[in-house]
């Protein structure tokens, strides 16, 4: 048992119960803060400097890749776009395959996300609030194998694919990430305290079977946990690069695959190598304004739990 | 719930026949009968899925890396003779694998530690009562969705030598070409640059939610002792936040050990340098596995990086755990019912969600 508590002191304990709201985790205090205060003039000069250092680079690249590669020979760079956007977008579409990545991004990102959600929302569910045989010990399996970089598993996995002639599909980039101990675990730390045992006991003596409890009590209090966990599996599963890299060519990619391949030739033309990087940052952007709130309570969730 | 045992024969159970109730295993219809076997079996087949294909496509693979090392491994070939440890002796003798790991450990220094400071720093800055916070956490946040491939093409254009906007910027002020990519320690601020601007922010916001776990009412009676705003920032906001920081340290560690979009797509035509001045050893692992088309070295190569990795995080599970320990006694003031919690940090957000 002692194994169970130490390991279990290295990560977070428990969900957030007592604020109902997921996305205001910590509203005790206030909007944070040592005092109520309002922060001075410097305090947002930096984080305005701040600010300028994230979105440049993004910026840099849309200069870029709406002029040409003489823009980036000038001694003073330019700050303001050029005129050659979509010249340079279809330069790119010419040189890669880009709407057969985009589209086996999302496919793969899509069906990662949903068997990763669905698969730990069951684990989770059943180590967090079903008593059977083994959990305690199983759960520090979970655990462990966390912090185990499965990734260097690549060349059996590699030749695992290549005996099932799976190598160039985008089945076998799907595949090895079906499921994350992560994911399990952090389902598990979700719903442990946020459904109470007489839900569950109140379901079963109305005379619901085991799966009708999960879809109908479990599942949609655990939908707050579900939303962040798809959210991260996503991008996680859109930025793979080294996997996918080794199984699939260059005319099935993925989106990053893809990108990679602009700057292949020995001889390259950054107006189309950062148009392919505005590009392909585009999805991700739309989804960051849209969903960067909950993104962010994930990130803040995650840190302290309990 | 004492049903879960199953029904025996009558006689089997009568050493102790009163400590059930009589009617557990005599009037089950066959609706409740199914009702026990779902009750038993449902757990199993809840955890199953996540099980099986762990096995199958996490742990197998990462296990028979092992078996691969031990044999003469061709990728077009396939499985040779059996050659014992004859991999991993040759991997230990060659420089190539020592200056990987040197690399490797190179680039996780400089983007580590300048990263944690500054994270620490940005925590403290949006620790504040400030207008509009979800704005400026949201800016603290926008490099993590530009993908490792899209900063690596960013900066590797930034970073170039003869044209780079960096080299030309630092030309007006009559500084020389910096040699980026040419030269292993620039190669490595170069690389380490842009794992640094894709991670701080990230790992800001996770020691931000960490400092704002501290009660406030230490910091206000810290303040009413004459405790300036660094005081307090020291012994009060640091100490607290101490097991998140090893936390982020630990997947850290794990992410950047097995580097390798940046230092691939930072020179495409080579594995890591014209002198593997900046090849990490996932980069090595890679050419010796694609190009070299030698499995076996390249299993051996990656068993070695995974008991090194576990290692460090062994390390990293004791130290934390001790710090931890000794985090509870030594808190100033720390309210006895909260410091228990204290102690969980942050989570795997980033590991489960790097690769």
């Amino acid at each position: 048992m002692t194994a169970t508590t130490e390991v279990a002191a290295a990560v977070p304990l428990a969900a957030p119960p007592t604020s109902p709201d997921p996305r205001k985790p910590r509203l005790r205090r206030g909007g944070g803060g040592t005092f109520d205060r309002r922060p001075g003039f410097l305090t947002y000069g930096i984080l305005g400097v701040l600010l300028l250092i994230n979105v440049y680079p993004l910026w840099w690249s849309v200069v870029v890749g709406s002029r040409n590669n003489q823009a980036l020979s000038s001694d003073w760079p330019p700050l303001l776009p050029g005129g050659n956007f979509w010249i340079n977008v279809g330069e790119v579409m010419d040189s890669i395959p880009f709407w057969k990545a985009l589209g086996n991004s999302l496919i793969i990102s899509g069906v990662i996300t949903v068997s990763v959600v669905l698969f730990s929302t069951l684990a989770g569910y059943a180590f967090a609030k079903l008593k059977f045989k083994g959990r305690n010990g199983l759960m520090v399996f979970v655990i462990t194998t966390m912090a185990i970089p499965t990734q260097l598993g690549i060349i059996p996995l590699f030749i695992l694919m290549k005996q099932w002639g799976w190598t160039g599909e985008i089945g076998a980039v799907i595949v090895p990430t079906l499921v994350t101990a992560f994911g399990v675990f952090f389902m598990r730390q979700y719903l442990v305290d946020v459904i109470p045992d007489e839900l569950i006991e109140a379901a079963r003596v109305d005379g619901a079977s085991m799966i009708g409890t999960f879809w109908h009590v479990a599942v949609p209090a655990a939908r707050p946990a579900m939303a962040i966990l798809s959210l991260f599996t996503f991008m996680s599963a859109w930025t793979d690069f080294l996997w996918p890299l080794l199984v699939l060519d260059a005319t099935n990619p993925t989106l990053q695959t893809a990108l990679s391949q602009l700057q292949s030739a020995r001889y390259v033309d950054f107006s189309i190598v950062l148009t392919g990087a505005v590009l392909s940052t585009l999805p991700l952007l739309i989804l960051f304004f849209v969903a960067g709130r909950q993104l962010i309570s994930g990130i803040m969730q995650g840190a302290v739990k309990g | 719930m004492t049903t879960t045992t199953t029904p025996a024969p009558p006689a089997a159970t009568a050493p102790q026949p009163e400590r059930k109730p009589p009617l557990a295993f005599t009037g089950l219809t066959r609706r409740q009968r199914l009702g026990k076997w779902d009750v038993k079996l449902s757990p199993y087949l809840y955890i199953s899925p996540f099980f099986i294909l762990f096995g199958l496509i996490g742990l197998f693979p990462l296990l028979y890396t092992f078996v691969v090392s031990l044999y003469d491994w061709h990728l077009l070939k396939g499985q040779g003779d059996f050659i014992g440890f004859d991999n991993f002796v040759a991997v230990l003798g060659d420089r190539f694998f020592w200056n990987s790991l040197g690399n490797t450990l190179s680039i996780f220094l400089l983007s580590s530690i300048p990263q944690l400071a500054c994270a620490i720093v940005i925590a403290a800055i949006l620790d504040q009562h400030l207008r509009a916070k979800t704005f400026w956490r949201m800016s603290v946040l926008l490099p993590y969705i530009v993908t490792p491939v899209a900063v690596s093409l960013i900066f590797t254009n930034m970073f170039n030598e003869q044209y780079g906007l960096i080299n030309n910027f630092l030309g007006n002020f009559g500084i020389d070409a910096i040699p980026w990519k040419t030269e292993t320690l620039p190669s490595h601020i170069a690389i380490a640059t842009m794992v640094n601007f894709r991670w701080t922010g990230y790992n800001a916001l996770i020691l931000l939610a960490a400092m704002q776990s501290v009660p406030r009412d230490i910091h206000e009676s810290a303040a009413l002792d004459g405790a300036g705003a660094i005081r307090r920032f020291l012994s009060i906001t640091i100490p607290s936040i101490k097991p998140t920081l090893i936390f982020v340290i630990i997947t850290a560690t794990i992410g950047g050990l097995q580097i390798f979009s940046e230092p691939r797509l930072f020179d495409p035509v080579t594995a890591g340098g014209n002198a593997r001045q900046f090849q990490t050893t996932v980069l090595y692992l890679w050419e010796m596995a694609f190009f070299r088309l030698d499995f076996g070295k390249a299993s051996a190569i990656a068993f070695l990086l995974f008991l090194i990795i576990m290692a460090i995080g062994f390390v990293n599970f004791l130290v934390t755990t001790r710090i931890g320990g000794s985090e509870r006694t030594a808190k100033p003031g720390g309210k006895i019912g909260r410091t228990g919690t204290r102690t969980g940090t942050g989570t795997g957000t980033r590991k489960g969600l790097t690769k």
